[in-house]
C-alpha cells in the first residue's frame, strides 16, 4: 500500500498535487463552466495528454521531439477511422455512387473500402489500433535513430521532418484519408451518439479518469530506477552505457510510451470534437505542445496540465482581445518562461509557492495560538465578572 | 586468432588507426589477475585511446583484446562491462542532478533492462552495498548530497565507488588522481590499495610521487607504442624513458 502510495502518486507533495488537480477537473469545472466551455476544456486536456507524454520523454529523458502531433494524430486518425465506417453505412450513404463507404472516398471515384480501413469496422480492434500503431511507428523511428545513436537537435529535426511527411501524405491521399478537411461528421459509437450533451459530458470525466490515469503510470515509471535512469542519461549518456546499459532500448522504450500516451489523447481529442484532421499532425501543433509542457514545467506531470490549460485559455482571451497581434504575445509568453523560468510554472510554484503556503499555514498557526492563549488569559476574567 | 593464456587481460598486436594517424601501434600488453598496473607517458602517447579500445568506445583496426581469454573487441559498450571490466573517465563523469545514493543505485548491476529497471526495487540488501561503498570511498556522509555540490576529488571518488559497485574484474582508472588535494591524494592512493585486492586494476596517471606510491609494475607508452616496462625504479632509469619525458 505504501509502496503504491510512493510509486504511484509520488508521495505526499505528489498526492496533494493530485487531490487539488482532482478537484479543479472534476468538480470546479465542470460545475462552473456551460457544456460549451467544458468541452472546450476537455479538448485542451486532450492536448495535456502530449504534454505529459514531452515530460517523459523531453523533461526527464532529454529527448527533445518536435513531432508528438504525429502520434496525436495516428492515435486520432485510428478512432476518427471507426467513427467515420459507422457513420457511412449502406442506408445513409444511399445517395452515393458506391453506398457504403465514406463520403470522401466517393467524392474522389473510390469504389471499394480499401484494406487498411476494414479492420476498423471493430471498435475493439480500433482501440488496440490507437495503441499500437503509434507505439509500433514510435519502435521503428525510435529503433532506426537510437541504435545509431541520433540524438539532440538531429533527433528533433527528424521528427519534425516526420511530422511535416505524414501532413503531406495525408493531404495528397484524399481519397484514403479524407485530405486536408480531415476525417469529419462522426456521430456514434455502436449507435451511441456522442453529439449528445450527456455523452458529452461522459466523454469529458472519461478523458479526465484516463489523463489521471496516465499521469499514475507515468509517476510510476518515472519513481522506479528507470526514471532514475532517464536523468542520468540526460547528464551523461556514456557513464550510463559504461555502466552496463544499453542506452538505446531505455531510449526506444520511453519514446514508445510517450506516443502511446499522445495517442491516446488523439483519440480522446476525436471523440470530444467529432473530427480529426492534419491541422493536428503538422509541425505547428507539435511545437504548440512542447510550448505546453515548457510553461508548464518540463519536469512536472501535474504542472504541464495546468501549462496547456493556461496556454491555451491565453490563446482564447489573446485571440478574441487582440485579434492581430494574439500570436506575438504567445512567441512573448514563450520566451520569457524559458528565459525566466526554466522550469515553467511547476518551477515558479516550488520557489514561491510553496513558501509561501508554509508561511500562511505558519501564519495561521501563530494566529490561533495567540488565540488560544488570549482565550486562556480572558477566561478567568470572564470568570470574575 | 591468438591463443589462450592465463591473464586477465591480454592486448595482442592492438592497432588502431585515425585516418592513416596509429593512435595505438602493434601494442601487446599483459595483465595479471590482481596486478595492479599503472600506463604513464608523455601526452599523445595513446594512454586514454588505449582504455577507449578497451571498453568498447573506440573499436580497433586490428588485433585483438582479451579478457579472461574473452574477446572484447566484438562486443558492445555495455555488454564489455557485462563481462566484468570498469572504466573510469578522466574528467569525473557522475549525474550532477542526483544525489549519491542515486548515482550509486543507478550504477547497481541489477535492473540492467528497461523491465528489470521498472521493476527494481531498493531492498536491504540494495541499501546496506550502497552504504558499504558510499563509506569505502569516503562519501558515507554524503548520501543525500546532490553530486554537483561534491568537491572534484570526492566525484573522482564517487565515480570510482559506482564502478566498485559492480564489483569489476577489471577496473580501470583514468588519471583518478586529477584535481585532487595532496590529503585527497593520500587517501586515494590507501583507496586503490584497498580495492586492488582481488582484482585487475589499470591506472593511467601523470603524477609520478602518487604512481610510486601504488604502482607495482609500470609501462610507459610512447607514440602508441611500449616503451618500457617494469618496476617503478627500472622504468625511471631507462634512457629511453628520460630521453622521452626530459628530451626535446
Amino acid at each position: 500500500m505504501n509502496f503504491m502510495y510512493e510509486r504511484f502518486l509520488g508521495g505526499k507533495n505528489g498526492a496533494i498535487g493530485m487531490a487539488i488537480l482532482a478537484v479543479l477537473i472534476l468538480i470546479i469545472l465542470p460545475m462552473s463552466l456551460d457544456l460549451f466551455r467544458l468541452n472546450m476544456v476537455g479538448k485542451y486536456l486532450t492536448y495535456a495528454f502530449v504534454a505529459v507524454s514531452l515530460v517523459l520523454l523531453w523533461g526527464y529523458g532529454g529527448i527533445l521531439s518536435l513531432g508528438q502531433g504525429v502520434f496525436f494524430g495516428l492515435g486520432g486518425y485510428a478512432m476518427a477511422m471507426f467513427l467515420k465506417l459507422e457513420a457511412s453505412d449502406p442506408i445513409s450513404t444511399s445517395i452515393q455512387s458506391t453506398p457504403g463507404i465514406p463520403d470522401f472516398m466517393d467524392w474522389n471515384q473510390i469504389t471499394e473500402l480499401p484494406w487498411f480501413w476494414v479492420p476498423f469496422h471493430s471498435f475493439t480492434f480500433t482501440l488496440f489500433a490507437v495503441i499500437a500503431v503509434p507505439a509500433i511507428f514510435a519502435f521503428i523511428i525510435g529503433y532506426s535513430m537510437f541504435k545509431r545513436r541520433v540524438g539532440g537537435v538531429y533527433f528533433a529535426i527528424i521528427t519534425q521532418v516526420i511530422a511535416v511527411i505524414l501532413t503531406v501524405l495525408i493531404v495528397g491521399q484524399q481519397g484514403y484519408t479524407g485530405g486536408i478537411n480531415g476525417i469529419t461528421d462522426l456521430k456514434t459509437i455502436h449507435g451511441w451518439d456522442i453529439r449528445d450533451d450527456s455523452s458529452k459530458y461522459i466523454l469529458y470525466f472519461i478523458n479526465a479518469f484516463l489523463l489521471f490515469g496516465v499521469i499514475l503510470v507515468s509517476r510510476f515509471i518515472l519513481t522506479s530506477k528507470f526514471g532514475r535512469l532517464l536523468l542520468a542519461m540526460r547528464d551523461k549518456e556514456d557513464r550510463v552505457r559504461f555502466s552496463g546499459y544499453d542506452v538505446s532500448n531505455f531510449k526506444i522504450f520511453i519514446f514508445c510510451v510517450s506516443a502511446i500516451i499522445a495517442a491516446i489523447g488523439g483519440a480522446m481529442f476525436t471523440l470530444q470534437v467529432g473530427f480529426m484532421s492534419p491541422s493536428f499532425v503538422g509541425i505547428v501543433p507539435s511545437i504548440e505542445m512542447v510550448i505546453f509542457a515548457a510553461v508548464g514545467g518540463r519536469m512536472s506531470l501535474i504542472g504541464v496540465v495546468y501549462g496547456t490549460l493556461l496556454v491555451n485559455y491565453g490563446k482564447t482571451v489573446f485571440s478574441e482581445t487582440f485579434p492581430e497581434i494574439w500570436l506575438f504575445l504567445m512567441g512573448g509568453l514563450f520566451i520569457a518562461v524559458v528565459m525566466f523560468f526554466p522550469n515553467g510554472l511547476a518551477g515558479i510554484w516550488d520557489k514561491y509557492g510553496k513558501t509561501q503556503l508554509n508561511r500562511i499555514s505558519k501564519m495561521k498557526f501563530i494566529s490561533s495560538a495567540k488565540a488560544l492563549i488570549n482565550s486562556k488569559r480572558t477566561s478567568p476574567a470572564r470568570d470574575s465578572k | 586468432m591468438s591463443s589462450n593464456t592465463d591473464f586477465a587481460l591480454a592486448i595482442e598486436d592492438l592497432t588502431v588507426s585515425f585516418d592513416g594517424f596509429k593512435a595505438v601501434d602493434n601494442l601487446s600488453l599483459y595483465i595479471d589477475k590482481d596486478e595492479l598496473r599503472v600506463v604513464i607517458g608523455p601526452n599523445g602517447a595513446g594512454k586514454t585511446t588505449l582504455l577507449d579500445l578497451i571498453c568498447g568506445k573506440t573499436k580497433s583496426t586490428s588485433g585483438s583484446i582479451k579478457f579472461k581469454n574473452k574477446e572484447l573487441s566484438k562486443l558492445s559498450e555495455h555488454q564489455i562491462v557485462h563481462a566484468g571490466v570498469g572504466r573510469k573517465f578522466q574528467t569525473p563523469s557522475i549525474y550532477e542532478n542526483l544525489s549519491v545514493y542515486d548515482n550509486l543505485e543507478v550504477s547497481y548491476p541489477e535492473g540492467r533492462t528497461v523491465f528489470g529497471a521498472l521493476a527494481f526495487k531498493r531492498t536491504d540488501k540494495v541499501d546496506a552495498r550502497i552504504k558499504e561503498i558510499a563509506n569505502e570511498v569516503f562519501l558515507g556522509d554524503f548520501l543525500s548530497m546532490e553530486a554537483a555540490l561534491l568537491s572534484h576529488g570526492q566525484k573522482q571518488w564517487l565515480e570510482i565507488g559506482m564502478l566498485l559497485i559492480q564489483d569489476p574484474e577489471l577496473l580501470m582508472l583514468d588519471e583518478p588522481v586529477a584535481g585532487m588535494s595532496v590529503r585527497e591524494r593520500e587517501q586515494t592512493a590507501e583507496l586503490l590499495n584497498r580495492i586492488s585486492k582481488g582484482r585487475s586494476v589499470l591506472v593511467i596517471e601523470h603524477d609520478m610521487e602518487f604512481v610510486a606510491r601504488i604502482a607495482h609494475k609500470v609501462t610507459v607508452l610512447h607514440q602508441g607504442k611500449i616503451l618500457a616496462e617494469g618496476d617503478m625504479k627500472t622504468v625511471q632509469n631507462n634512457p629511453d624513458v628520460i630521453e622521452v619525458y626530459l628530451g626535446h
